[in-house]
Order: structure tokens, then C-alpha cells, then sequence
């Protein structure tokens, strides 16, 4: 392995593209691509402005089969983990494995025992929190890290994600604008999600809950949504 | 080349396909499963043609400056702390897994779904080698199980109906779970239970990428299932296999190129799970795999590179041209006795196992141009495949009635009075022997139509005597 297999296929590579023999400085057309990325077409749909941003997130992540709550203040997420638990027949309790805002939540006053460490196989509910979410598609955005832990997102049987719905952004493009623009770099892993795990591997019939999560329920923290 | 395909033999294959009544059951869904869900995602989305041109604008733009963004990719890899190595063949990129399992002694190792994988022949070479290799797709496990080759390229068990899956797990996983085995619910779920242990217990995680990003090096995987994710951030290892013609430049060329994989494949406006890695796990994570491989595989694709076959190099597998193929769909993708089944097999397979070994592949297709009309990076899959027709017929490998056929045909239509005379006669004999019925259920010669439908009766009159008619008489 190594070195040998490197220069051979390079060479190959090369050699098809009529550039054997000597090294070749990298053309600016491959520079500027890198250096300046810029998007390509980005369809209407990903291009729209709140309020109707929020609104086509919940429309799309409705459609993937996520269930969606809408809460006006973060310190109403506990009640929203609470109506979920009563909802879905669990227990009230949820295991938060990140560092982040959640921690700090009221969670007795409603009623929610929670538990801060990693998700294990057979937890019934985890709680965390996406980075933002896209609205051309109802996807959550989640960040691996500290926050984040990733197997948050695929071990438990119940997945219940907090955004804020000013977070929220039109199309993937602008996740990736965001992500430089607060000169934030890639995690280990960057985790689109859009709906529950399914699989359609038999017969062609999509079932929900293959591996990961068999139910995803998206809390949005809607500053609009507070009562006047 | 060690793509061990027996596509030699696929004439013979076909007659089985065509006989086997679950298979042609099986595929018989293909219609109103993939195929109407595509048809239904690409119309709620009207710039899908804008983005099929931006799609194959991005693989040529890379494909031409292949060289520069392996290397760029090689960088932004390193520079997380990952590694990447180059395989020339599938020799050495199973010599590369094998070495990276080793130096971690690593027993079990699961698997995400992964042509390149199956390209190669990995889970034989690392069972040979005492390392046990569990693939954790649901129908690539149970194409494992039973010890099958994954007959669609998205859907890898399209071609096994629900009660030989349930015998298939009854002979593997032995007594019901409490919800039995009629149901597919039911044996989707004993399969998870079952394939999350070993999830648990694996030391390697080996997964495909649909896309390795030059700018921050980072694979990408699109799934439904999340078995990827579970095989990649549970165990200690992470290793991504793929082809070299997979890289992009951007973050941003990968979500065009998404927004059309999911909607071609699947129908769905985004899949469940996209998943962008880059680099092992940093040392503020309290998960994740602590060492990050990705093994780039050339194994012939540099030989179609600035060939008349690069074109194929776009390929983003999404599998549209296998389910609106006419011949994919009557006889399945085991029939092709090559891991690439359908349109695109038919140009990739004998560019990478070469042309004596599947000429058949590019003959089989009607060219009705769906496969083309459905391609997210717009491929001419019609046209490669007659450039394989054209080099099997050069290269004398055709079979023998079809070159003798094609001679004949070639000689009568370089003497337009002997081609008339011959099909005006033709057409009234074969009129005549289909008679009020208008069809012919046996042909002297025929017996490769006529076995399998029968083949309609001409008019009586050819399309030239109409049109000289019609002139004569003014109609139109």
C-alpha cells in the first residue's frame, strides 16, 4: 500500500487526460471554484423569506413523516418533551447528551427526568438540538461535537430535535455560507436529517424506523409564535 | 481486470429470469413503486432540468481536472488528520482494507452499502482473511444472507418477495421474534434488532461515499436507513471506499448534485440521512471513530477517462435508468451476472471487466432513450452502448448469426431494388401467415421472439409502396 498505488493511479489520470510527464501547476478555473464556491442553480422554493420560511420547513418536515410542535420560548421546551412522552405512551424521561442550552431547562417543573450522557442502544428518547434546518426540504441541520454528540441522532428509538426558527435557513446552499461565514469548520460529521429512519428494501414499501430513530419530532422555538 | 462478472452467459440467464414467476412478480412493482415516485418528486420541482444541466456541467468540469482534485481532496483530508490511499486495482484496495483492519485487529466489521465494495469483491477477501463482514443495509443484508449479488444498484433486494425473506431469516435467525414473520414491518424490524448488536460489537466500519468534496475533504453518504451512520460512528475505525471519479470541488456542487440523486432514485425530495464526514473524530468529541480512511479506487476508470466512454464517469448511481429500462424491468438485475445491471451496466461493465466478457450487456437494450430521458447527469447511455456494439462487432466477437444476420441486411441494403423486392415479398408472406389474427405465434427462424410474445403481422404493404401510393393519390 502507500506510495506505489498513489503515483499509479495519478499517472493513469494524467496520462488519460493528456497531461503526462511533467507536473502541472493547477489551472485557475480549479482554484477560483475552490477558493470563491459559489452556488449553482438554487431552485424558488429555497429562496424564500420568513415567515413563509418557517412555515415551508413545517410543510416539508411534515411530509417526511417528522411530527412538528411549535413553542414561543426555549424554557417551554421541557412541557413540549412532556406532551410528546404523554403523546407517544414513553416514559418522561429523555437522555440530553450535549452541553449546550437544553441542559439548563426546567425539566422537573414538567414533569421530565432527564439524564446527561451518551445515547446508549435501547434509550427510548434523546434531545437535542440542529444548528438550523432547511426549509426547501424540511431537513435539521446537526453539528457533531460536544453539543452534539452524533450518536445522539441514530441509536435512540425516539428523536426529539429543538431549532430556533430564526436559525432556520432556505436551501443547503446556505448552510454552507453560514458555516464560513462564522468561520466555522467542518465538524467530524455535518447530519442533514429529514424525517424518520425508513427503508423501502422490501417489496418496495417504506416503513419507518430501519435503523436509526423510528420517530422524529421537531420542537421549533418561534419567537412570532409568542401569545400577545 | 478482477470484476468477476458471468455476464458471458447472460442470454441463457435471461431465459431463467423470464421463467422465475417470484422474480417476475417481484419486478412486476417496479412501475408503480421508484419509478411513479420519481415521476411525481421531478414535477413538483420545476427547475429539475436547469439542475440536470448544472449536475453535468459540475462532473465534466471535475472529470476534466481529475488529477488536480485528487489532490486537493488527498490535502483536506490529511489535513483533518485522515488518510487516503490510492488502489489501482481491486487487489490493492482490498490489500489497503485488509492492512487497515489488521493494524487495529479487528474481527467484525459492518458495512454500509457500497458498490465500489461489491465492485471489488471485499467481504470475500476479508472472510478469507478470518475477519467476519456483515453488511447492514436491509436489502444488502438480505442479499448477503442468501447468498445473492445485489440485483439494483439503490435496491439491492428488489428481486426477493416478502416470504422468502421471512424463509431466508427463519433459516438464519431461527425462531419467530413475538410479531412473526408475515408481515414486512415485522421482519424489518427482527432485522434491526438483530443487526444493532453487531453494530455494537464492530471494530471497522466500512461505508461507501456518494461524494468526496475536494474543498474540505470530506465523503459524503445519502441513506435512508442510518445504517451507515451507525456504521461509521461506532466503532473505532472509519473507512470510506470509493471511485475516483466521485470527487467534487464544493460543498455547494454537492447539493445540486443531491437534490437530483434522491428525487432520481428514490422519489424523495431529500433523503433521510446525508451525512458529511470529515476527518476522525477532534478531541473535544465524546463520539465518533478515532481514524478516518478513505480508499480511492481506479480499478479501469482512468481508462475511460478521455475516452469516448468518459461520459459514464458522471454516473451518480441513482439507479433511474435501471427502472425505466423495458429490459431491466422483465428480467432483473441478477440476469446481467454483474454488479452494474441495467442501462448503466451495460456501458460500465464491460469498461471495467472488458468487452469479451460482457458484449452481450450492451446489446440488450430496445434504445428507446428513457434511460437518457431520466439520467440527473444526462448521460447517452444509447450511444456508449452502441460504441460497445460497434467494438465487439470490430473486434469480431459478436456472435456468429448476428454477424451472418447483419451482413445479409448490409448487402440487401446496398441494392435498393433487391431491398424492396425482399421486403415486399416478406411483408405479404408474413400478412398472409398472420391472416385475420394479425399476429404470428411461431416463425421459421423466430423462435427467440416468438417464444416468449408473439410478433405482430405486417400490413401486407411496405412503408415505401404506402408512401408512393399516397403520393400517386394525393392523400396524406
Amino acid at each position: 500500500m502507500g506510495g506505489d498505488g498513489r503515483s499509479q493511479v495519478l499517472a493513469a489520470v494524467q496520462a488519460a487526460l493528456g497531461r503526462s510527464g511533467e507536473a502541472h501547476a493547477e489551472p485557475s478555473a480549479v482554484r477560483e471554484r475552490l477558493e470563491r464556491p459559489r452556488a449553482n442553480t438554487v431552485p424558488a422554493r429555497g429562496r424564500l423569506q420568513q415567515p413563509d420560511l418557517t412555515e415551508l420547513f413545517v410543510a416539508q418536515a411534515l411530509q417526511a413523516g417528522a411530527s412538528v410542535a411549535r413553542v414561543a420560548a426555549i424554557e417551554a421546551v421541557p412541557a413540549a418533551v412532556a406532551a410528546f412522552c404523554a403523546e407517544q405512551e414513553l416514559p418522561a424521561h429523555a437522555v440530553i447528551a450535549g452541553v449546550g442550552a437544553l441542559q439548563g431547562l426546567p425539566w422537573q417543573a414538567a414533569g421530565v427526568s432527564t439524564e446527561n450522557r451518551l445515547v446508549q442502544s435501547g434509550d427510548a428518547l434523546a434531545v437535542g438540538s440542529a444548528v438550523t434546518g432547511i426549509a426547501e426540504t424540511g431537513t435539521l441541520v446537526m453539528l457533531s461535537g460536544p453539543e452534539n454528540p452524533v450518536t445522539s441522532s441514530f441509536l435512540p428509538d425516539n428523536h426529539l430535535v429543538v431549532v430556533h426558527a430564526r436559525d432556520l435557513l432556505g436551501a443547503s446552499e446556505d448552510v454552507w455560507a453560514m458555516l464560513r461565514e462564522r468561520g466555522m469548520a467542518l465538524p467530524r460529521t455535518v447530519n442533514w436529517i429529514t424525517g424518520p429512519s425508513r427503508s423501502g428494501d422490501i417489496e418496495m414499501t417504506m416503513l419507518m424506523g430501519a435503523h436509526g430513530p423510528i420517530r422524529l419530532h421537531v420542537v421549533i422555538i418561534d419567537a412570532a409564535n409568542e401569545a400577545p | 481486470m478482477s470484476l468477476d462478472t458471468s455476464s458471458r452467459t447472460f442470454p441463457q440467464q435471461v431465459r431463467v429470469a423470464r421463467t422465475d414467476a417470484n422474480l417476475q412478480q417481484a419486478l412486476g412493482k417496479l412501475k408503480f413503486g421508484l419509478t411513479a415516485m420519481r415521476g411525481a418528486a421531478v414535477a413538483k420541482l420545476p427547475e429539475f432540468e436547469q439542475l440536470r444541466h448544472d449536475a453535468a456541467a459540475i462532473r465534466d468540469h471535475t472529470l476534466n481536472h481529475l488529477d488536480h482534485y485528487l489532490l486537493r481532496f488527498e490535502a483536506a483530508v490529511k489535513a483533518h488528520g485522515g488518510h487516503v490511499h490510492f488502489a489501482p486495482d481491486a487487489a490493492a484496495a482490498n490489500a489497503i482494507i485488509l492492512e487497515i483492519c489488521r493494524s487495529v485487529d479487528a474481527r467484525k466489521v459492518t458495512k454500509g452499502k457500497s458498490m465500489v465494495t461489491e465492485e471489488i469483491e471485499l467481504n470475500a477477501h476479508l472472510e478469507a482473511h478470518g475477519i467476519t463482514c456483515l453488511e447492514t443495509d436491509l436489502g444488502e443484508y438480505i442479499v448477503q444472507l442468501r447468498k445473492e449479488r445485489p440485483s439494483h444498484i439503490v435496491a439491492p433486494a428488489i428481486h426477493v418477495l416478502k416470504e422468502q425473506v421471512a424463509e431466508t431469516f427463519a433459516a438464519h435467525h431461527g425462531a419467530a421474534p413475538p410479531g412473526g414473520r408475515g408481515e414486512a414491518a415485522a421482519l424489518m424490524a427482527e432485522a434491526r434488532s438483530v443487526i444493532r448488536r453487531h453494530f455494537l460489537e464492530a471494530d471497522v466500519g466500512i461505508t461507501g461515499a456518494n461524494f468526496a468534496i475536494a474543498e474540505t475533504g470530506t465523503t459524503v453518504i445519502v441513506t435512508n436507513e442510518g445504517n451507515g451512520d451507525l456504521t461509521q460512528s461506532l466503532p473505532k475505525v472509519h473507512i470510506a471506499v470509493t471511485g475516483i471519479e466521485k470527487i467534487v470541488p464544493t460543498l455547494e456542487d454537492a447539493s445540486t448534485l443531491i437534490r437530483l440523486l434522491s428525487r432520481s432514485a428514490t422519489g424523495q425530495e431529500a433523503s433521510v440521512y446525508n451525512t458529511f464526514s470529515t476527518g476522525p473524530r477532534r478531541p473535544e468529541d465524546p463520539d465518533g471513530p478515532e481514524a478516518f480512511h478513505v480508499v480511492l479506487v481506479d480499478n479501469g476508470r482512468s481508462r475511460m477517462l478521455g475516452s469516448v466512454f468518459q461520459d459514464m464517469l458522471r454516473c451518480i448511481r441513482c439507479g433511474a435508468c435501471l427502472n425505466h429500462c423495458p429490459v431491466y424491468g422483465q428480467v432483473g438485475g441478477q440476469a446481467y451476472g454483474s454488479v452494474y445491471p441495467g442501462p448503466m451496466g451495460a456501458v460500465l461493465t464491460p469498461s471495467l471487466a472488458g468487452i469479451e466478457a460482457a458484449g452481450h450487456l450492451p446489446n440488450a437494450s430496445t434504445f428507446c432513450g428513457a434511460c437518457e430521458a431520466v439520467c440527473p447527469v444526462r448521460i447517452p447511455l444509447p450511444k456508449l452502448m452502441r460504441h460497445w456494439r460497434e467494438r465487439e462487432f470490430d473486434a469480431g466477437l459478436s456472435p456468429r448469426g448476428a454477424r451472418f444476420g447483419l451482413a445479409l441486411w448490409s448487402f440487401a441494403a446496398r441494392r435498393p431494388r433487391l431491398y424492396r423486392l425482399v421486403s415486399r415479398v416478406g411483408a405479404s408472406v408474413l400478412a398472409l401467415i398472420g391472416g385475420r389474427r394479425g399476429y404470428l405465434a411461431k416463425l421459421p427462424l423466430g423462435r427467440g421472439w416468438t417464444a416468449w410474445r408473439d410478433l405482430p403481422a405486417p400490413a401486407g404493404e411496405t412503408f415505401q409502396a404506402a408512401y408512393r401510393r399516397r403520393r400517386r393519390t394525393g392523400a396524406d
